[in-house]
């Protein structure tokens, strides 16, 4: 059990010891090691709750995300979904699950098929569900248009005639159309200018109270995940390093990989003279990952345990819980 | 004072297209001086990468047509030779950009292609050139650059790129560096690392430096004067500290409350600026940022405020701005934080 699982509230989403390694192949197909992605990650979700994971490129917080939607297989764990486990799921019940939990991708250039209609892209997420007829499927394709701002007649519309911003909308469009209960925001917001971001992080909130959602919020931007979320896992190297509700985590970082995180972000105002963490070198490569504490060789205040032993992830206060050597 | 190396007046960098001519860069005037560094903020689209692109005259000039000045040390940049400008590239004034995989050349190993650019411009052999890389390569804080600099681009991750590229950018000592969103392509560790090393080689080269980016966060650390644009015209000009306590313009404003915080109220609704940017073949006539302004008059759709000096050295594009100052809520960065 996820180590935050006192809460009296069902959870909507258990992660449990997920991990997903890849195969490295040589030109001749042998396997010669393995990427280790995501690495004994567990976290759990509640009902109506925005659950935020942050880290830097390479990370595995976007496959943490994949996995959970089953794009990409686990190499191991269980992801339980309102008790059933995703992992185990075959045929119908699959597809019974896939209709309550949608993504939402980062670019919205890439993930629009530009040769079909807007309101063909919509619809064909209801096709595939057999929800509803001909006509009924029309109307509610065009009532979620014009849910996220668009009139009736862009039902008729390609793609391209739309901007990053409108385009992000209509992903999310796509996403409502079964009514999900999870959503999986990947980097939703990351490829837009600012004035676009906040229309469309104000759209995902507006919708989360009408629609009753949750989200697993997946970003590198640490003010739109602090702003989103209601909880937050920071991943490094493949594993949750820290665990808090935002508030938290935000005042009172613990782990010494989330300080340096926070200290590093610009802050847009030059009146704000901080002291800024600068961390040593670059994330090594997951390919190899350091022995014991993955941000050892980084971590300004490392010591001899710390390149040894896997520090194990402890509630050190209510609902913060981190992994670190330093906190026993 | 600062000797003032760099100075654009009423640039205009037109561009022939398949559906006619249009203007990317609108009457941009700034002027950089040594050891300072001047951001150009705007979002995608406001023409604040042409504007870096035309001071070098990068464009390809079959199609673009520059009008007004860009004085370099006193001296228009417009009126010289192709010959003439290689000469000032990379050892006047240099560039970085964006993508640091993209601007390196694959097949070239880094120490080869900061060589160079050593000695293209400077008299010496090839074998100082190479002593001259490795040490640019260490000021960067690149480690063992004896060995690095025999490495290729794809053997560096994207903040060592980077840093070869500001390596090459400074091999020469230019007086001005032109960084196109040097970090952008970068997570928030390695740029922090990458804005101190630009911030600590422009204070020992005394150089000017022109910060191309969108992230106001960045302005915020770096600059000491901005320049914010908005479909290729300057609409905004001070210094930092004015910029942030008291913006003018109500797209500044805009952009400002518009990001989400580290710190302060985090469940107050982001403020919105609707619609979007228009693109350049559908230019408003009046203000160009009518369309979008909440406190638009019927003057502002009719006719194009000009920029006006408000106070010494804060410039503002708003025919309302001193009235939108009297309704604003007054704070804008949160000096709690």
């Amino acid at each position: 059990m996820s180590i935050l699982a006192a809460n009296e509230e069902k959870p909507l989403l258990q992660v449990r010891n997920l991990k997903k390694y890849f195969p490295i192949t040589n030109s001749l197909g042998n396997v010669t090691g393995q990427v280790k992605a995501v690495n004994n990650v567990s976290f759990e979700m509640k009902e109506g709750e925005t659950f935020g994971l942050v880290g830097e490129s390479g990370c595995g917080k976007s496959t943490t995300g994949r996995t959970i939607m089953r794009l990409v297989e686990p190499t191991e764990g269980e992801a339980i979904y309102r008790g059933k486990d995703i992992y185990r799921l075959k045929g119908n019940e699959l597809m019974s699950i896939r209709r309550e939990m949608q993504m939402v991708f980062q670019d919205p250039y890439s993930s629009l098929n530009p040769r079909k209609r807007i309101g063909h892209i919509l619809e064909e997420t209801l096709k595939i569900h057999h929800i509803g007829n001909k006509k009924e499927r029309m109307e509610r394709v065009m009532e979620m248009l014009n849910r996220v701002g668009f009139q009736s007649e862009q039902y008729y519309r390609y793609p391209h005639e739309f901007s990053g911003g409108q385009r992000q909308r209509i992903g999310l469009a796509r996403a409502l159309m079964v009514n999900p209960n999870l959503i999986i925001c990947d980097e939703p917001v990351s490829a837009l200018d600012v004035s676009i971001q906040s229309q469309v992080l104000n759209l995902l909130e507006e919708i989360q109270e009408e629609f009753k959602l949750s989200y697993l919020f997946v970003s590198h931007d640490l003010s739109v995940v602090r702003h989103i979320s209601d909880r937050i896992g920071v991943m490094y190297l493949g594993e949750l390093v820290e665990e808090a509700e935002t508030d938290e985590l935000y005042g009172n970082p613990l782990h010494p990989y989330t300080q340096a995180l926070l200290s590093a972000v610009p802050v847009p105002n030059p009146a704000v003279k901080r002291e800024r963490i600068t961390l040593k070198g670059e994330v090594p490569s997951p390919l190899n990952p350091p022995s014991g504490c993955v941000f050892h060789p980084r971590c300004p205040h490392a010591t001899e345990i710390c390149k040894q032993k896997v520090p194990v992830k402890k509630m050190v206060a209510k609902n913060h819980a981190v992994a670190c050597h330093l906190y026993v | 004072m600062q000797e003032k190396l760099l100075e654009l007046k009423n640039l205009k960098t037109h561009f022939q297209t398949e559906r006619g001519v249009v203007t990317a860069v609108n009457g941009v005037s700034f002027t950089v001086h040594s050891g300072e560094t001047v951001g150009v903020v705007g979002e995608s689209g406001c023409g604040k990468s042409v504007t870096a692109e035309s001071i070098l005259r990068l464009l390809d000039e079959k199609s673009t047509r520059y009008e007004g000045e860009i004085l370099y040390k006193g001296k228009n940049l417009l009126d010289f030779s192709i010959s003439k400008m290689q000469e000032i590239r990379g050892n006047d004034i240099s560039m970085i950009f964006q993508d640091p995989m993209s601007s390196l050349n694959p097949v070239y190993s880094v120490g080869n292609q900061i060589v160079e650019s050593i000695l293209l411009h400077q008299k010496c052999s090839k074998k100082e050139a190479y002593s001259r890389a490795i040490e640019m390569l260490r000021l960067t804080g690149i480690p063992s650059p004896e060995k690095r600099v025999h490495e290729y681009p794809h053997e560096l991750s994207g903040g060592m790129r980077q840093r070869v590229m500001i390596a090459m950018a400074l091999s020469c000592q230019p007086r001005l560096l032109i960084a196109d969103e040097p970090t952008t392509a970068l997570d928030v560790t390695t740029q922090a690392q990458i804005l101190d090393l630009i911030n600590e080689l422009k204070l020992s080269y005394n150089m000017g430096t022109v910060m191309i980016t969108h992230d106001l966060g960045v302005v915020a650390e770096v600059c000491t004067r901005v320049v914010v644009m908005y479909l290729g015209q300057v609409i905004e000009e001070a210094n930092v500290e004015m910029l942030f306590k008291s913006p003018c313009h109500p797209y500044t404003r805009g952009l400002l409350k518009s990001i989400p915080k580290l710190t302060g109220d985090r469940l107050e609704k982001l403020h919105v600026i609707e619609g979007k940017v228009p693109t350049l073949h559908q230019v408003p006539k009046g203000c160009r940022f009518a369309p979008r302004c909440e406190f638009a008059s019927q003057k502002c759709i009719e006719q194009m405020p000009e920029l006006i000096e408000e106070e010494s050295g804060h410039k503002v594009r708003c025919w309302h701005f001193k009235e939108i100052i009297g309704t604003g809520e007054g704070h804008y960065v949160n000096t709690s934080s």
